[in-house]
């Protein structure tokens, strides 16, 4: 095989800008499953929820699909509460959430990839703005706009939630929550409370990871699907609740997902991730990088 | 594990039929679900009671692992397609075989697949089983796209005969019946295991796996004999597929649809016997091709999603569970 | 700004097991007092109640606090919290992945605490020096004696009128039992708390009490009204210390 030496630098580069945006992707589950121990199946559903919230205020209102997602921030902000109250209420209070939990979850990844196939078709949808198209050339390595704007937006959203996270009341009740929840009754604070606030920011993660979704790639409702084994190998290899080693594996499986792409072709990339689940589950379930 | 298989009911404490007079019910109403369909005459009776037993026994297979051990399986398709593609392939390779001898081709395919993925991932907690369920049925679909022999993304053709090999008339109602005698297979074998010690030591892992451990029971030796029952079935089920839509491309084959039908009607249904994959296969089916034909195909797979989210919040023992609370 | 505590009447157990009967029992403004009695008599259920982790059967649990006075039993545990009454649960019950300086600082998450966090962490580090040194370190790897040393830091970081403090002696070396209760004296006059204390270690525990009750097997047996009073009583000697 030609491999030539511009050819894999590329292949590097873009994976790790491609890896930060699965960072972004994967933030969520980080806190829902790293933090809270909720199996929330249905997060890919609710980034394709805010890939076409972006697709939407970009196409008929001519908005930054960013902005869009920005927003619309506050709308999912609630939505994500709603679906933990509803979880807490008949789940996690009846201490039934390995088998009807996750069913649960499952049924709302279909009941919402099928109405947003009710709603906009299976047609691939796609986004304007201007950095959608150029690149940044620095010598051999060609860096896509539009790759680099989700990147930046993704550190940027880990970096702000780990501020939060550290500094802030909530925030630390937040990393606290799965530890002991009685602990955290003894420090004045309800786990249902904190775990709905977490729950609230995990879904509006989804938003902009939806927005910079739609800006790397166009859509359609079932490719949410794919970013499930994404997610999960990559939360699961960082060691759960850790933003640092999620972002390590994201960036991990971002170049070897777009190595695979390059030297064997792109339809064989989804197969990555599972091969790296499954090899971390069976060899070293605790993450590569987990405490 | 063929003696635990076998072994019936401590001392007769489990209700009603024995295993041989259940068997011979079931075939008897099999039998007169096909004598009914021919007293129709109508070629659609075939083709949608065809789908509803399909999910008879996709149903019951979800929930051998999942209704009585409780350990989710979410990637049906990728075991359902694996069977439907094993008959494929040999449809290529020897196309005089038998379908019940393809059939057990793709439930001994689909079996293997189950065991492998049990066995990377069942020492661990259930959740972790369920993701890389769910991984499983895209790196599946990714293969079988890649796979040129059997089509690729393109799909491949399967020439259904014109006539039904031992009735004669169409060869619909042949794979009707072939799917009546799998579904007599499966809720027999489904029956069995809730009566046998291996149903017990199912149930020891649902209510408490660490208890169940420490009381000696051989919790991954039973969770692997589940999985791999629950995955070949579900093969078994998918392998007649090919010749009921006579086209099988990777987008149909591994439809979120199968899935979630086969978690919802068990879920529906109740988790708890055999009869509640039953119930729920025959209401949700019923009721999922009255909206296809009344309304439209996209409303009635979302009607599927919003009723299994709806019954796992507000009945979670299922229909069957809800009379048997009012007795 | 003086709080107190009074139980009456109060029955409780766990479904059908019931543990304490017809409990009474008071903590005077300002005052420590020590709840005594071996394992499985019912000091953690009494402590539970009061905290709303158990919920009573019948009786009241009144807590007088900066002159308003709250009924206790139905209300949530971080309620309880809420309105000054610390808890150092036994089993110490830290946050074992996080900082000793994220624990210190989650126990200041009482909206009330907030306002004098660095005074409190300040008063923290003087009483325990060695928190100081380990500030950094993840509180689930220190030493048995330094995590009860942050439980009652934690505690204390709440801003509590009330303190109670559920066997603080457990799975400490004896020299490390005789330093807490020091310790638990010193919180005591530095914060200006109402203390109850439930410890089977009588002879520290009766140090710094200025009363004391014995629970046996879920009733109060006897009511100390001073440190020398359980001292020299024979019920104790006999049912209690066993000589």
């Amino acid at each position: 095989m030609d491999v030539s030496l511009d050819l894999l630098i590329n292949a590097i580069v873009s994976g790790l800008l491609l890896g930060g945006f699965y960072a972004a992707v994967s933030i969520g589950v980080a806190i829902s499953f790293g933090m809270l121990d909720i199996v929330n199946i249905a997060h890919p559903a609710f980034i394709l929820l805010g890939s076409y919230v972006a697709y939407i205020g970009n196409t008929y209102f001519g908005i930054d699909p960013i902005l869009a997602a920005v927003i619309l921030l506050p709308a999912f902000y609630a939505l994500g509460m709603a679906v933990y109250q509803v979880y807490h209420v008949a789940f996690e209070r009846r201490d039934d959430q390995s088998l009807r939990g996750l069913s649960f979850f499952f049924g709302l990844l279909f009941i919402s990839e099928v109405s947003l196939v009710l709603a906009f078709g299976v047609d691939y949808r796609s986004v304007q703005a201007p950095y959608i198209g150029p690149s940044l050339d620095l010598l051999v390595i060609q860096l896509p706009w539009r790759l680099l704007v989700p990147f930046l937006v993704a550190m940027a959203m880990v970096v702000g939630l780990q501020i939060f996270l550290s500094r802030s009341f909530i925030g630390r009740a937040i990393q606290a929550v799965a530890q002991d929840q009685l602990a955290l009754r003894l420090m004045a604070a309800s786990p249902v409370r904190i775990k709905r606030i977490a729950f609230g920011l995990s879904f509006a993660t989804a938003a902009l990871a939806g927005a910079v979704l739609i800006i790397i790639q166009p859509v359609e409702p079932s490719i949410g699907r794919e970013y499930i084994g994404r997610i999960f190998a990559i939360c699961v290899l960082g060691g759960l609740g850790s933003f640092g080693g999620m972002v390590i594996a994201a960036m991990t499986l971002g170049i070897v997902e777009n190595l695979t792409s390059t030297f064997f072709g792109p339809s064989w990339a989804p197969a990555v991730s599972f091969g790296v689940l499954l090899i971390t589950l069976a060899v070293r379930p605790s993450g590569i990088l987990g405490r | 594990m063929a003696s635990l298989d076998a072994r019936p009911a401590v001392g007769g404490v489990a209700p009603g039929l024995g295993s041989v007079p259940f068997i011979l019910a079931l075939i008897v109403a099999a039998a007169a679900i096909f004598g009914a369909g021919k007293l129709i005459g109508n070629s659609y009776a075939f083709f949608a009671g065809y789908v509803v037993v399909q999910y008879i026994v996709l149903g019951t297979a979800w929930n051998i692992l999942g209704g009585y051990t409780g350990y989710v399986n979410f990637g049906v398709t990728a075991f359902f397609a694996i069977g439907a593609y094993s008959t494929v392939v040999l449809y290529k390779l020897v196309p005089a075989l038998p379908l019940p001898l393809m059939i057990v081709v793709g439930g001994v395919m689909a079996g293997l697949v189950g065991l492998g993925t049990g066995y990377l991932t069942l020492r661990l907690r259930g959740v972790y089983f369920s993701i890389a369920t769910l991984a499983l049925a895209v790196v599946v679909q990714t293969l079988i796209t890649n796979w040129d022999f059997v089509g690729g993304a393109r799909g491949a053709y399967v020439l259904r005969p014109r006539n039904s090999p031992i009735l004669g008339g169409e060869y619909m109602q042949y794979l009707f019946m072939v799917m009546l005698g799998l579904a007599v297979v499966v809720l027999a074998t489904a029956r069995a295991i809730e009566r046998s010690t291996l149903g017990y030591g199912f149930a020891a892992i649902r209510d408490d796996e660490a208890a169940a451990e420490a009381s000696g029971v051989p919790t991954l030796k039973l969770k692997l004999i589940a999985t791999t029952l629950s995955g070949g079935f579900m093969g078994m089920a998918g392998a007649p597929l090919p010749y009921y839509v006579t086209y099988l491309d990777p987008s149909s084959g591994f439809s979120l649809n199968y899935a979630v039908n086969a978690i919802a009607m068990p879920l529906i249904g109740g988790t708890g016997s055999w009869l509640g994959p039953v119930v729920g296969a025959i209401l949700v089916g019923g009721l999922q091709e009255y909206i296809r034909v009344t309304i439209s195909s996209a409303i009635n797979v979302l009607v599927v999603g919003v009723l299994m989210v709806g019954f796992v919040i507000a009945a979670p023992q299922g229909i069957v569970g809800l009379f048997q609370r009012k007795r | 700004m003086a709080s107190s505590l009074t139980i009456s009447h109060v029955d409780a157990g766990y479904g059908a097991v019931s543990v304490l009967h017809d409990v009474s029992l008071n903590v005077g403004a300002g005052e420590t007092v020590a709840l005594l009695g071996t394992n499985g008599n019912g000091k953690s259920t009494l402590m539970k109640s009061i905290m709303g982790i158990v919920r009573p059967s019948a009786g009241s649990i009144l807590a007088e606090i900066e002159g308003a006075t709250h009924q206790l039993i139905g209300l949530e545990t971080e309620q309880i919290v809420d309105l000054g009454i610390g808890f150092v649960p036994e089993g110490r019950r830290l946050f074992p992945k996080l900082t000793v300086t994220e624990n210190l600082l989650l126990g200041a998450f009482r909206p009330k605490a907030r306002s004098a966090i660095h005074r409190n962490m300040d008063f923290c580090f003087e009483t325990f020096p060695r928190l100081k040194e380990r500030a950094r370190q993840l509180a689930g790897s220190m030493s048995g004696g330094e995590q009860q040393m942050l439980a009652l830091a934690r505690a204390l970081m709440s801003a509590p009128r009330i303190l109670l403090i559920d066997e603080p002696s457990v799975g400490l070396a004896p020299l490390l039992v005789s330093r807490t209760i020091d310790k638990i004296k010193e919180l005591k006059v530095g914060f200006d708390l109402t203390v109850l204390m439930a410890e089977q270690n009588f002879t520290q525990a009766v140090r710094i009490a200025d009363r004391g009750y014995v629970i046996v097997h879920g009733k109060i047996a006897f009511t100390g009204d001073s440190a020398e009073a359980l001292n020299n009583n024979d019920l104790i000697r006999e049912f209690y210390l066993g000589t």
